[in-house]
């Protein structure tokens, strides 16, 4: 069966209410912007959102926060959409502040099988709060479980038919982590290509993680998101 | 203070922040003050490391600007020769695992141990914390570029941190307007006053004890 959907929300009828998914992108960068839209355009609700940032206001994840679909987002850097923190204010939204190096540790760690390890980072702060504890060889750490997802919607710049994936320049940050955390993985590209024309060696994400495919509608250019 | 003194200002701080840049060695530039360093940087052994995934940043033409070749402060930003790409998982392990030799850092607090504030404000919202955490735990060496006071003349640089700490990891200098300190033994040490300026000024605006030799 081919992993290659036409329709977005062919490709997101897997998502249901009350699932986490992980949303790949460093703000719009590298954000599947074409899947946050079909999420928009879906009836879908009290969604764990686990993403660097919930966007930009209006942009992205933005407009799904602003559709109160969102329950609780899990991440390193809300500041860079205004509206997290008027939601958060009025009780709208429940919020888990991780350091980034955690964030993208803990989904590395549930993607490998590892059901969670420890860290310095966040030792002696306010984020360490009720974790626990534990001195290695004279160096405290504390524990961070591992994060998993039901879906993980991701960009990447190409995949070929099988579901090899490539990636383009700072674009790829979270997205090959998140790729390997989540039961169902849903990739967005800007080319879909035969299998012989990505190089073994070149291919960041092995098809064995990727579910279904479809090709970018809503692309970020210097002008901001357009419609491809 | 006018805008373009400020400006003249921060541009100052950088200055003096790269003169502790020598090469070979890998860097990460924090948001702000710490960004302007890379245009005093002229030592091509001096990498730069960005925690969105790019180690070897450098500048970019205005014409050359692509949407997906950021810096950590979503800057746009060029490709080095020798430069590499790579996720957020790897570039947070070459942080955490000790990779990176100097991370240069912007504040809103120092103490006079060198424990720093920089990522919460009491009585706000906490929404952000990125990449400050690990760059303290994990960078080699930590270097504050940061102006001595806040707007209002208060010091920045205190006996006490009142905003919630970044890491329990002391910083090895503050390179500001007015001075340059060391860290050394959890207190600080003058080692340079900026052209013009007094001891009596820098006691002035620093809240903080500190040792001048």
């Amino acid at each position: 069966m081919s992993k290659i959907k036409t329709d977005i929300q062919v490709a997101l009828a897997c998502v249901k209410d009350g699932d986490t998914i992980m949303v790949g992108g460093f703000g719009l960068i590298g954000a599947p912007l074409t899947l946050i839209d079909g999420l928009t355009k879906k009836d879908v609700k009290d969604l764990t959102i686990i993403s660097n940032n919930l966007g930009e206001s209006g942009k992205g994840l933005g407009i799904l926060l602003n559709q109160s679909k969102i329950k609780k987002g899990i991440g390193s850097y809300f500041t860079s959409n205004r509206d997290v923190g008027d939601k958060y204010q009025k009780g709208e939204i429940e919020l888990q502040l991780l350091p980034q190096g955690t964030l993208a540790e803990s989904m590395r760690a549930g993607g490998a099988g590892i059901g969670g390890y420890y860290t310095k980072t966040g030792v002696g702060t306010q984020l360490a709060e009720s974790k626990e504890e534990r001195e290695i060889n004279g160096v405290k750490y504390i524990f961070e479980p591992a994060l998993t997802a039901n879906v993980a919607i991701i960009r990447a710049h190409k995949a070929d038919t099988l579901g090899n994936l490539v990636y383009y320049k700072t674009a790829q940050n979270f997205n090959p982590v998140m790729a390997t955390a989540a039961d169902i993985v849903i990739v967005e590209v800007d080319e879909i290509v035969q299998p012989s024309e990505l190089s073994p060696e070149e291919i960041v994400t092995p098809h064995l993680y990727v579910d279904y495919i479809v090709e970018a509608q809503q692309v970020l250019t210097r002008k901001g998101v357009v419609q491809n | 203070m006018n805008v373009l003194d400020k400006k003249a200002i921060q541009h100052m701080i950088a200055a003096r922040t790269a003169k502790e840049l020598t090469g070979p060695c890998t860097v990460n530039l924090g948001i702000g003050i710490p960004t302007l360093v890379a245009e005093y940087i002229h030592d091509d052994k001096v990498f730069l490391h960005t925690e969105n995934g790019l180690l070897g940043v450098t500048d970019v033409e205005e014409e050359d600007i692509d949407p997906n070749l950021v810096n950590a402060g979503k800057l746009p930003v060029g490709e080095a020769i020798g430069a590499s790409y790579f996720n957020s998982a790897n570039s947070f392990a070459m942080i955490r695992g000790g990779h990176i030799d100097v991370a240069i850092l912007g504040v809103l607090q120092v103490d006079q141990t060198g424990v720093i504030a920089n990522w919460a404000v009491p009585g706000k919202n906490i929404m952000g914390v990125g990449g400050a955490m690990d760059l303290l735990v994990g960078a080699k060496k930590v270097i504050l570029a940061m102006t001595h006071t806040n707007k209002d003349g208060s010091s920045k640089i205190l006996k006490e941190c009142t905003y919630p700490i970044t890491s329990t990891r002391s910083v090895d200098m503050i390179i500001t307007e007015l001075a340059v300190f060391k860290v050394v033994d959890q207190s600080l040490r003058l080692i340079e006053l900026m052209p013009g300026v007094t001891i009596e000024e820098v006691r002035a605006k620093t809240e903080a004890d500190f040792i001048a030799d």
